[in-house]
């Protein structure tokens, strides 16, 4: 019998695959069952979202913000509103700061409840995902309650956020879905406040990450998964530009919330989690002591705001409305009103680079103004593009199931890859 | 950043590198600009020597200034006309592809800039290249020295139509296989050029020009920021010792 001729060959990955987290074309050369060469493909979901924020006054693209990374919605938001009030020269009220900083938080967890349960799911562990969605939906009642939106909040405003926190929370009705003990169960904690729900959520909250991790940090078949894969160094991580978990993963303990602090997090009490080895289990484990670290902050947040009421946007009615009253009795309300929901407001010239900490890395906004009521040219620093691009370096020579725990690492949502 | 650490990065720049950076402070962050010809040298100067130690390059994009305080709304010579004649000029994009302009001859008009941050001494630096040419922008890649900086630059190539000279791979990264054009340009229309669609008949996507109509909800305007300086300095008293 003659040598048979072996040859690598290339397979697509995606975009139709479950475990591409959306829209992400994988062209995967292959040596058997051994990655050669791997080259993303993205911009499957680009919607030209700098652009079009080009074209819209500046409170305008607020929204397309939350649709960017739309599992850590608030603080993108956060960058872009930062970057606003910077040129502005203008500085959100202490109370809307807490505000800001504890939604950031609660964004935080909502970004790993869904990482830690998608991943988990994509290498086969079904039950995390289930654990994960239950707390999930909680916090998202938080932001349906400030803002009426579940995910699309909007919430954040260039000079403080749109209103104060609302003093009772949605109860769950009877229906044949919540019906007795189940429906006494849910609405409990939905007796008072938004702040007493988050106290209730926060003290029951870490029994929960120990549910999390129950079911993971020891599990034979997770850290087979995960142990040893993905490994970046942190030479290789500055290299390739990575930021927040998967530079705190490799050992180095950088987080803007602590070098860099913006909101009121010099003013609140947290740790941060570092790794040791830089693999995939190494970041887990940083994500859920992040998890953690957040619900500090949220207790500490919901203290200082139950104690400090207090205005939660500026009085300048150039950048932010004024009272509805206000305007049916003050002629100058009025015309303020009508000039900032048809013309908006116009920012200084001048350019600036504002990043904060998001779940997945640092989200930054580089924002250029002419002075007009629209940016003349916004980017939008995503975390998860810079991360993307070391796929190739990292996932060669992994086998093809470890290239799915290497795309789960990095925690991808395509909307902010693709813009 | 901190005055005192702005002012002494400054003062290191301008002792390192003279005149081959323009170095200007706004906002409590530094911008550098570089000539592209020196671009090389002193980011690996950036990168490596005491002081700098900018071991990552966080963000790189592309800026077009074509109609850079451009307006589109000019009262000087309307009478009571009305809202809509207020509105000339086709600014940023609200025009077809036909229409485009065409005619544009200003200086350094698109340029590359980048961000770069240092973990070790927690400092940020800005660095903007012009590129000298506006038909062929062409800046040197900076691959060699971050690697990280790749897609960044088939970013800003795909949607500027900059091109990063010595790219091991400069192929577009976000827009549709076999696209036509460097959309984020100012000259060219928000509304795009062609329009995709599922044809029945012919059984397969075709693409055709687009349909839509370029319109303007609001127009572009630059004021006079006096009234804003005056709104800022009421809310001064009120709010910012609370």
């Amino acid at each position: 019998m003659s040598a048979q001729e072996i040859r690598n060959y290339t397979m697509n990955f995606g975009p139709q695959h479950p475990a591409a987290h959306g829209v992400l074309r994988l062209v995967l050369e292959m040596d058997g069952e051994t990655v050669v060469r791997a080259d993303p493909h993205i911009g499957l979901l680009h919607r030209g979202t700098e652009k079009l924020a080009e074209s819209k006054p500046f409170n305008q693209s607020i929204g397309y913000m939350d649709r960017l990374d739309y599992v850590s919605m608030m603080c993108n938001e956060h960058a872009y509103v930062r970057a606003i009030e910077t040129l502005l020269g203008i500085e959100a009220p202490l109370r809307a700061q807490y505000i800001r900083t504890m939604f950031d938080e609660i964004t935080r967890i909502l970004n790993h409840l869904m990482w830690v349960g998608s991943n988990a799911l994509d290498l086969g562990a079904m039950a995390v995902f289930l654990y994960a969605f239950r707390e999930r939906e909680e916090l998202m009642d938080c932001y349906e309650a400030v803002s009426g939106a579940r995910m699309h909040a909007t919430y954040y405003r260039p000079g403080g956020v749109y209103r104060d926190l609302p003093g009772k929370m949605s109860q769950y009705r009877e229906s044949p879905w919540h019906k007795g003990k189940d429906l006494k169960r849910l609405n409990a904690w939905r007796e008072g406040s938004m702040l007493d729900f988050l106290d209730a959520f926060t003290a029951d909250f870490s029994k929960k990450v120990d549910e999390y991790e129950e079911l993971l940090t020891e599990n034979r078949i997770w850290k087979q998964r995960t142990v040893g894969i993905g490994v970046v160094s942190p030479e290789m991580a500055q290299q390739w530009g990575m930021t927040g978990v998967m530079l705190r993963g490799s050992g180095i303990a950088w987080d803007l919330r602590k070098k860099q602090p913006y909101a009121k997090y010099a003013d609140v009490d947290f740790d941060i989690p570092v790794g040791v080895n830089g693999d995939c289990y190494d970041r887990y484990l940083v994500r859920i002591e992040e998890m953690r670290q957040s619900n500090r902050i949220i207790k500490q947040c919901a203290d200082w705001l139950r104690a400090n009421p207090g205005p939660v946007m500026v009085e300048n009615f150039k950048v932010a409305p004024p009272r509805r009253e206000a305007m049916k009795e003050d002629m100058e309300a009025l015309i303020h009103h009508f000039k900032l929901f048809t013309e908006g407001y116009g920012v200084p010239a001048g350019e600036t680079y504002c990043a904060v900490e998001a779940p997945k890395g640092e989200f930054g906004c580089y924002l250029v103004s002419d002075g007009a009521n629209k940016p003349f040219r916004v980017h939008l620093r995503a975390p998860g593009f810079a991360h993307l691009s070391s796929m190739d370096v990292l996932v060669r020579g992994h086998m093809l199931a470890d290239a799915v725990a290497v795309i789960g690492t990095y925690d991808l949502v395509f909307g902010e890859v693709d813009r | 950043m901190s005055d005192t650490k702005t002012n002494s990065l400054v003062e290191r720049l301008a002792a390192r590198f003279g005149d081959k950076l323009t170095v200007s402070v706004s906002h409590g962050a530094v911008t550098a600009v570089v000539e592209a010809a020196n671009l090389l040298a002193v980011a690996t100067a950036l990168r490596d020597e005491a002081g700098f130690r900018f071991s990552e390059l966080v963000d790189l994009c592309g800026v077009d200034y074509l109609g850079y305080g451009q307006t589109e709304w000019d009262t000087t010579d309307v009478s009571g006309n009305g809202f809509s004649r207020g509105v000339e000029g086709e600014a940023l994009g609200r025009f077809t592809w036909a229409d485009r302009p065409r005619e544009v001859s200003i200086p350094n008009r698109y340029a590359s800039v980048f961000h770069l941050l240092s973990i070790e001494l927690n400092q940020r630096l800005r660095v903007r290249v012009f590129c000298a040419d506006n038909d062929l922008p062409v800046v040197p890649s900076l691959t060699g020295i971050w690697p990280g900086v790749n897609w960044f630059e088939r970013e800003s190539f795909d949607l500027f139509g900059i091109i990063y000279e010595g790219h091991p791979d400069l192929r577009r990264i976000l827009t549709d296989y076999g696209f036509v054009g460097h959309p984020f340009r100012k000259d060219f229309p928000l509304i795009g050029n062609v329009e995709v669609r599922y044809d029945p008949e012919q059984k397969r996507v075709i693409y055709e020009p687009v349909s839509i109509e370029p319109r303007v909800l609001v127009p572009r305007v630059i004021r006079d920021d006096a009234d804003l300086m005056q709104a800022k300095a009421e809310a001064a008293d009120h709010w910012r010792e609370n």
